[in-house]
């Protein structure tokens, strides 16, 4: 009784509970939004209508960009998922302190201000001819996901024993047997959660896209900032309505599978 | 002693060098196509000079000081920075501590509403905050009603705006970076052994003397790593502040876009992108001698 009585601060868990709802409840606003008769942002008014949600399924622009989105995220995240695996294998196993280093160096890109890596790719790109090109964009985005990807598979390798490697390798496997049969079996939870973070990167990545693409490369999160700059389109806020659903039914079946798991231990 | 004659030392077993075989295509990819890049911009911002005058090597960097334009938006930058991390570390302080001390089910869901928050694309978040900030929007009128009384003394200027205004880019700022302050904290709080407050406690402190003398120091580390956290990912912040801001509230990571694309001063540019990367590099550093930055390279 005592212990719990001790940490109990009843004003500091209502304000927490303040701050919860400063979080989640301004994401709401969203809904009503994604339903307005009008043409233009707003409450609805008179009725509800469904015209703004048929237009992001049938709009060719809007799927569109969908689409493109959904590819660009899976082969960047692929990309990135396979680098970075191998990446951070190799500076495990290497274990010396220019691997340690190494490893810093990949963890930059997360800590650049997103502009100046705009700019940065932005130049390169003009100079490959890459701006506007779906190559362009998905080296870039590869290159964003990458430090993720190292940081999550790097934190399964430390609980990897490396002598399980040495065995595979003393009994005569190569390199690449080893690391193909051993160690990404042992890292497959990693390396598949590293895929989903690397994909989420790219289909949120909004600044470096606004430096290199214009036209012919229109993603989603282009889309939704030319929606709420320009023309203030409602279909913003039917595409924002399903992500928020999206996001919080992965969460959801994450925790639950998470507790399925453990309950099974 | 004898059995360490059979553990087989790395060395013995085959060149571990090929392991760099392993690294280099994410390295290479990394030095060419972002590292280089970058050392382009370093190198831009002092070849180009984009001032009046005498060009010279440092001429972008002299601009810092002497144009009161730049000067005014960097001090605005710091400004909202400032209030936004202090801010979102003293919520995100309260959250976290709310999370650690209450009982399982509980916490499920106030982590699961940070979780939402924190996957979720800060460009759907800003865009529900430009819905209720809004000019006629619900969060103005709540504001406009709770001022009126002030208004009527002359001590407010009526309506309040809260859409293009500083208190509305720190509104949306806060709400996009309470995650990444909870969670940090959140971690470094369930490392503070509890048995210290209780002892504490049977030594006779009250529940708040306990929770200033022995919890608050413990969790002072892991304050200052997110206070340092926040601030930096505060000044290279884009889309909220260009969002909220609506080019009324312009901070240094817009204006680097606004010279590139509209004024056309690359130099100027490249020496602003140069002052954010070095001064993000300095604090990263700084925070790594704060925490351990090896727990967070994911190499422990």
């Amino acid at each position: 009784m005592t212990r719990s009585r001790s940490f109990r601060h009843p004003l500091a868990l209502g304000l927490a509970w303040v701050v919860v709802a400063f979080l989640v409840l301004p994401l709401l606003v969203v809904v009503p939004v994604s339903f307005t008769d009008q043409r233009y942002l707003s409450m609805p008014g008179e009725a509800l209508s469904l015209r703004h949600w048929a237009r992001v399924f049938g709009d060719p622009v809007w799927r569109g960009s969908i689409l493109q989105s959904l590819c660009v995220g899976a082969v960047s995240a692929l990309l990135a998922t396979g680098l970075g695996t191998l990446c951070a294998i190799g500076c495990w196993r290497l274990g010396t302190r220019t691997a340690e280093i190494v490893r810093l160096v990949m963890l930059t890109p997360i800590i650049v201000p997103s502009v100046v890596q705009g700019m940065a790719f932005y130049r390169t790109f003009a100079h490959l001819g890459l701006i506007d090109t779906y190559a362009g964009v998905i080296l870039s985005h590869t290159i964003l996901g990458l430090p993720y990807v190292v940081i999550i598979v790097s934190a399964a390798l430390a609980n990897v024993d490396v002598r399980l490697e040495q065995a595979a390798r003393s009994l005569g496997a190569s390199m690449g047997k080893a690391v193909t049969w051993v160690l990404v079996p042992l890292l497959r939870p990693a390396i598949l959660s590293s895929f989903v973070v690397a994909f989420v990167v790219s289909w949120d990545e909004i600044v470096v896209l606004l430096f290199i693409t214009s036209r012919r490369v229109h993603l989603l999160p282009r889309a939704m900032w030319d929606g709420i700059n320009e023309n203030v389109d409602p279909a913003v806020a039917a595409v924002a309505t399903l992500l928020i659903a999206a996001t919080a039914t992965a969460l959801v079946l994450r925790l639950t599978w998470a507790g399925f798991r453990s309950g099974k231990r | 002693m004898t059995v360490s004659r059979f553990a087989v030392s790395p060395r013995r077993i085959r060149r571990p060098d090929a392991y760099w075989l392993l690294v280099a295509p994410a390295l290479v990819l990394i030095a060419a196509f972002y590292l280089l890049p970058l050392l382009g911009i370093l190198q831009l911002s002092v070849r180009e000079f984009d001032g009046e005058g005498e060009a010279s090597v440092l001429g972008n960097y002299a601009l810092l000081f002497s144009d009161a334009g730049i000067q005014r938006m960097l001090w605005r930058t710091v400004r909202v920075c400032a209030i936004t991390t202090v801010l979102t570390v003293g919520f995100g302080y309260v959250l976290a501590y709310a999370m650690v001390t209450v009982g399982t089910r509980q916490r499920a869901v106030l982590l699961s509403a940070v979780l939402l928050t924190f996957w979720l694309s800060v460009l759907i978040r800003a865009f529900a905050w430009t819905i209720l900030l809004g000019t006629g929007g619900p969060a103005e009128t709540v504001v406009n009603a709770l001022v009126r009384p002030f208004v009527a003394l002359g001590a407010v200027d009526a309506p309040v705006r809260l859409i293009r205004t500083e208190a509305g880019v720190v509104i949306g700022m806060v709400h996009a970076m309470l995650p990444y302050a909870v969670l940090p904290l959140f971690a470094n709080m369930r490392g503070i052994d509890r048995g210290l407050v209780l002892a504490a406690r049977g030594l006779g402190a009250t529940r708040w003397g306990a929770f200033r003398r022995v919890w608050m120091p413990l969790s002072m580390p892991g304050v200052i790593a997110a206070l340092i956290l926040i601030f930096v990912f505060s000044l290279g912040f884009y889309v909220t502040p260009a969002l909220l801001g609506g080019g009324k509230v312009v901070m240094v990571a817009e204006y680097v876009r606004i010279s590139l694309e509209q004024t056309l001063r690359w130099g100027l540019a490249a020496m602003l992108a140069s002052t954010m990367l070095i001064a993000t590099l300095a604090l990263a550093l700084l925070m790594g001698r704060v925490v351990d930055v090896r727990t967070m390279a994911g190499a422990k």
